[in-house]
């Protein structure tokens, strides 16, 4: 274990996140965790780690770092804007870096977030089981809080890979999201609203963060006798909630239990796509059964575990 | 039975990676003890694909794996489960006993609520610490409870501006709830004591020390009790 990293500029919001501190959430505590888990996971494998290593997530504009021990690292996501000393570097794409050298993970052309993983994955200890930096409880990562500049980043135990490893293709992210839900808990207090959600284009708001994503678009009306809100029930990632004003919220990762109705729930294997839209982008809602929603999480293990096989093979 | 109790739960889907379980409606102790003795099962036999389960007023979310199990599986598994718990479900709720120093500098609004009702301090103290207080659910904030039965001669409105910071293990009154801070924080609450207990520990084996279903009794103590109770938290 050695130091890797030091910050240099963090970027506006820059926090360590893995797969999430899913044990407690019972207790009122929140999984957090990396958004995109795309994202997190195919970083990690390129750099031949687990996929769920704690590795850094920039939100918009990135770090810049100065590297201090020899290291593989990958950016994803959003990870169009990554260089090293200045020049270019593919992202999805392993990197060997080493001491001196610069990485500036810039402004990307397209995405939201980007994740940065690195061989051994970021040290920092773990609290209930997690690395996830969970800003609202001011826990897990560094301190609780967002990397600031001058920050000293560790990494776990490391072996250098045999040879680069590299996805050979990578997703664009903008323009018009498609996001498959299932309906309910609640679509019995939107009955006529459904065909709006459904049928209707949203704008991202300026309001979207880690905690959720404010929709602009036609205002969904509850039925005439559904209660304006609910007695405080379980909250998971994906489910669409529907305030008093009708504006639709896509809940994250960020809060366990919630007192508004849900029309619907995103599923999870497009919840990266939620992680990487930005303000001004289009949303739509395409309607899955429960059944259908079951087989497209197979195919999306399937396909994550082709993408692991390629990537121990080197991509 | 109480009215508040469904015929049958009510499954209902929350996308891929979650069921809800909703046993009745509104906010019921005996819907509340239910869900809490589904959950309880839930976790004692740990059945396949199943990741966590949420508790909550009259609901529980089963998180679960649908690589390893379906939803039509898993409303299976939790009606064949509701059959088997009866004897779970009369299982008296743990109480768990939470010292308070009340008023002074550990509870400012303390004289406030006492005139509010036109009560004397040792009414109100005697009154906020006679109860068994039921968790409802824990969210919110790590650790937070809502609890239930707070007597209505205690009622008080909340702070008309919150103050921008409330210690951790504050005791406070706001309309008809009473609860604690487990964590620092902004809070609105009328703040009528304090306990030296850490209510929330991330660095402890369990960060916790109750979970929603068990019932919370505030015991009334001295500061000087206080100093060395929180003395003994320190590590």
């Amino acid at each position: 274990m050695s130091d890797v990293f030091r910050v240099l500029s963090p970027g506006p919001l820059t926090t360590v996140q893995d797969a999430g501190r899913t044990a407690f959430q019972h207790m009122g505590v929140p999984v957090s965790g990396a958004l995109d888990r795309y994202g997190l996971q195919v970083a990690n494998w390129l750099v031949g780690n687990d996929g769920g290593c704690a590795v850094l997530e920039a939100t918009l504009v990135g770090p810049r770092l100065e590297v201090l021990a020899e290291a593989d690292m990958a950016l994803t996501g959003a990870a169009s804007a990554l260089t090293i000393n200045g020049l270019p570097a593919p992202g999805w794409t392993s990197q060997r870096v080493r001491p001196g050298d610069i990485v500036d993970t810039g402004v990307p052309e397209n995405g939201c977030r980007s994740y940065l993983a690195v061989g051994g994955g970021i040290d920092v200890p773990p609290v209930m089981g997690s690395r996830a930096t969970y800003l609202g409880g001011r826990l897990g990562g560094v301190e609780g809080r967002a990397l600031t500049a001058g920050d000293v980043l560790r990494r776990g135990p490391a072996r250098l890979l045999d040879r680069p490893r590299r996805l050979p293709w990578f997703p664009l992210y903008g323009g018009e999201v498609i996001l498959r839900a299932v309906v309910g808990p609640q679509d019995r207090y939107f009955r006529s609203a459904l065909a709006t959600f459904f049928d209707s284009p949203f704008t991202v708001s300026a309001q979207a963060n880690r905690m959720g994503y404010r929709l602009e678009g036609p205002a969904l009306v509850r039925e005439a006798d559904a209660p304006a809100s609910i007695v405080s029930e379980p909250i998971v990632a994906g489910n669409v909630q529907v305030p008093a004003d009708g504006k639709p919220i896509i809940l994250l990762n960020e809060q366990t239990l919630g007192g508004y109705a849900k029309i619907a729930t995103v599923i999870s294997s497009d919840l990266f796509k939620v992680a990487q839209a930005k303000p001004g982008d289009t949303v739509r809602f395409v309607a899955v059964t429960v059944d259908q929603a079951g087989a497209i999480a197979h195919q999306w293990a399937t396909f994550l575990g082709d993408i692991q096989t390629l990537l121990a093979a080197g991509g | 039975m109480s009215e508040a109790f469904y015929d049958r739960p009510q499954f209902r889907p929350c996308g891929d990676r979650a069921l809800l379980a909703e046993y009745g409606t509104g906010i019921d102790l005996a819907v509340n003890r239910k869900v809490y003795a589904v959950a309880a099962a839930l976790r004692q036999r740990s059945l396949a694909g199943i990741e966590a389960v949420i508790p909550a007023y009259c609901n529980l979310a089963v998180l679960f794996d649908p690589i390893a199990v379906s939803f039509e599986s898993l409303t299976a598994a939790l009606t064949a489960l509701e059959s088997e718990m009866e004897a779970a479900e009369s299982a008296e709720p743990r109480t768990v006993d939470i010292p308070v120093c009340y008023g002074g500098r550990f509870g400012p609004d303390l004289a406030f609520v006492a005139e509010h009702h036109r009560m004397t301090v040792e009414e109100v103290v005697r009154i906020h610490s006679r109860t068994l207080y039921p968790i409802y659910a824990v969210g919110f904030a790590p650790g937070f409870c809502y609890l239930g039965g707070l007597d209505p001669r205690l009622h008080t409105p909340r702070l008309p501006t919150p103050r921008t910071r409330v210690p951790a293990g504050s005791v406070g009154i706001a309309e008809a709830q009473t609860g604690v801070y487990p964590s620092d924080s902004p809070g609105g609450w009328r703040l009528i004591g304090r306990t030296p207990l850490s209510l929330f520990n991330p660095s402890r084996t369990d960060p916790f020390l109750y979970q929603a279903g068990d019932r919370i009794r505030f015991v009334p103590v001295a500061e000087p009790d206080f100093h060395r109770l929180r003395a003994a938290e320190e590590p």
